[in-house]
């Protein structure tokens, strides 16, 4: 018994040793499970030697995680709140970076008729007065923010009803949700395009200016947390919104198509 | 690919794939060092819970039973808490890192080893006690007699504590945030298979950790019998 503890305590000294600069970057399990990080961060680091460690949660997860000094950048999607964690000191300056889109997902018969609605608030009008199932992430992300903004567009308060299940989950797990029951659900492009587990789901509803979602990058601020790797940080911000980040996000393509855009201004 | 899992999980040990081995070689590493270090604390206390009286050991014990059905969700919290910047082991730097994992699989194992040598220890003092003393031993230094002839048993809870400990998703999600390549072990990177909609490979990543620990428990069933017959 001794020493099969003492051989496993060896195992201790296997651990993987630090790497020589790394940054931590919170951000959100649309850009991670579309795959954009696995495609962007190995070039950035083939460039600047720097590792980008990114832990990938929802967008109010992932704001809380960087306001308590656990990130040395953020990059998610909700820019109001974005805003406001910049105005209340915990990043330097916000930057927007790109944009993919929202589309509405349901089963394919779409027994609401999302399909023949004007707009997306219409849609979701359209969803509630049918009682059709609906799956919500409920868990305060960027895409629940932005789903929760429509269904007050359409002038719904779902909450409670009957036809309306909250998740609690990440954008996947939601989906395989919705797959099942079947239900709407309301998804960015990046992650529905590569999505292996549709079932019966399809786009029903699509291309609306409110459904645009823009990607912004903060720095967290040192003179909250001083340990914040400003020089590393500042780098892979500078990178992402340099006309080679932007080449690099605009070439990811999933079954050739393009899931970001790149937008940061010039 | 995502067709038959048991394909999938086939080629991908066929294909050694590096960024898998990688994954496994880390999930063996954080849960094997979390059952050596809840082990070097774990069987000293338990055994001196069994064999030592003091005011407060009925609470102790009862902590301890309880804490083998601490949620994980619930350590990785509390240790997020305490490993976080703002908290107060902030300056370790440790969140998100392999020995933040490690230290919240220790932290929900140690109760089981705790637990389980208590109970054998006691019972097999009871067993030998009037042996023991007339052999001239005091209750502390028959510790190592009795946890060497229970050996075969705390085996069993040492497995019992690995196992804990590799299936474990909640707390190793929290405090290493599955980071590639750094925190990404096997049970996190099934739920994210899961959650991209890979189900083929999440089922197949499944299948590879079923297979490991199924070694794990033969090798240590043969060394268990191998060392009874040994040991008549």
């Amino acid at each position: 018994m001794q020493r099969l503890a003492v051989s496993a305590a060896l195992c201790l000294g296997a651990l993987p040793a630090w790497a020589e600069t790394f940054i931590t970057v919170a951000s959100t399990t649309s850009t991670e499970n579309s795959g954009l990080f696995g495609h962007i961060l190995p070039i950035f680091k083939d460039k600047t030697g720097i590792e980008v460690r990114v832990v990938a949660q929802g967008t109010g997860q992932a704001l809380e995680t960087a306001a308590r000094g656990d990130a040395d950048v953020v990059f998610v999607h909700a820019k109001a709140r974005e805003e406001a964690f910049v105005k209340d000191g915990w990043g330097v300056q916000r930057f927007d970076v790109m944009y993919n889109d929202f589309v509405l997902v349901g089963p394919s018969d779409d027994p609401a008729g999302t399909r023949a609605a004007p707009s997306a608030p219409a849609a979701f009008k359209a969803v509630a007065d049918k009682g059709a199932a609906f799956a919500s992430r409920g868990d305060d992300s960027g895409t629940h923010v932005a789903e929760k903004n429509l269904w007050k567009a359409a002038g719904v308060d779902p909450v409670g009803q009957s036809w309306y299940m909250e998740t609690g989950s990440g954008m996947g797990a939601t989906l395989n949700t919705a797959a099942q029951v079947p239900a709407y659900a309301l998804t960015d492009r990046g992650t529905w395009l590569s999505f292996q587990n549709r079932g019966p789901l399809e786009i029903t509803f699509q291309g609306d200016k409110v459904l645009f979602n823009q990607y912004g990058v903060i720095l967290v601020n040192p003179a909250k947390h001083p340990h914040v790797k400003v020089a590393e940080g500042q780098a892979f911000i500078d990178w992402l919104i340099s006309d080679e980040g932007q080449a690099a996000i605009n070439g990811y393509k999933v079954n050739g198509e393009q899931l970001f855009f790149g937008n940061a201004a010039k | 690919m995502a067709d038959n899992p048991f394909l999938a999980a086939f080629g991908l040990i066929a294909q050694a794939d590096p960024a898998l081995m990688q994954i496994i070689g880390l999930s063996l590493r954080v849960s094997l060092s979390a059952v050596a270090i809840a082990c070097l604390i774990g069987l000293p206390l338990g055994a001196a819970l069994a064999l030592v009286r003091f005011r407060g050991r009925s609470g102790v014990i009862v902590t301890f039973n309880a804490l083998m059905g601490l949620p994980p969700v619930v350590a990785g919290l509390v240790i997020y808490l305490l490993l976080s910047r703002s908290g107060p082991l902030g300056s370790l730097s440790l969140l998100f890192t392999p020995w933040a994992m490690v230290l919240a699989q220790t932290v929900l194992i140690l109760p089981i080893i705790v637990s389980l040598t208590r109970s054998m220890v006691e019972d097999l003092w009871e067993e030998y006690r009037d042996q023991l003393r007339s052999l001239g031993s005091t209750r502390l230094r028959a510790v190592p007699t009795l946890l060497w002839d229970g050996r075969v048993s705390l085996l069993t809870g040492v497995l019992a504590g690995f196992g804990r400990a590799s299936a474990e998703v909640g707390a190793v999600l929290i405090v290493g945030g599955n980071i590639a390549g750094h925190t990404r072990t096997m049970t996190t990177a099934i739920t994210l298979e899961t959650n991209r909609g890979n189900l083929g490979l999440a089922v197949a990543l499944g299948l590879i950790l079923l297979t490991i620990t199924f070694s794990l428990n033969g090798m240590a069933f043969a060394v268990a019998q191998w060392s009874r017959r040994r040991g008549g």
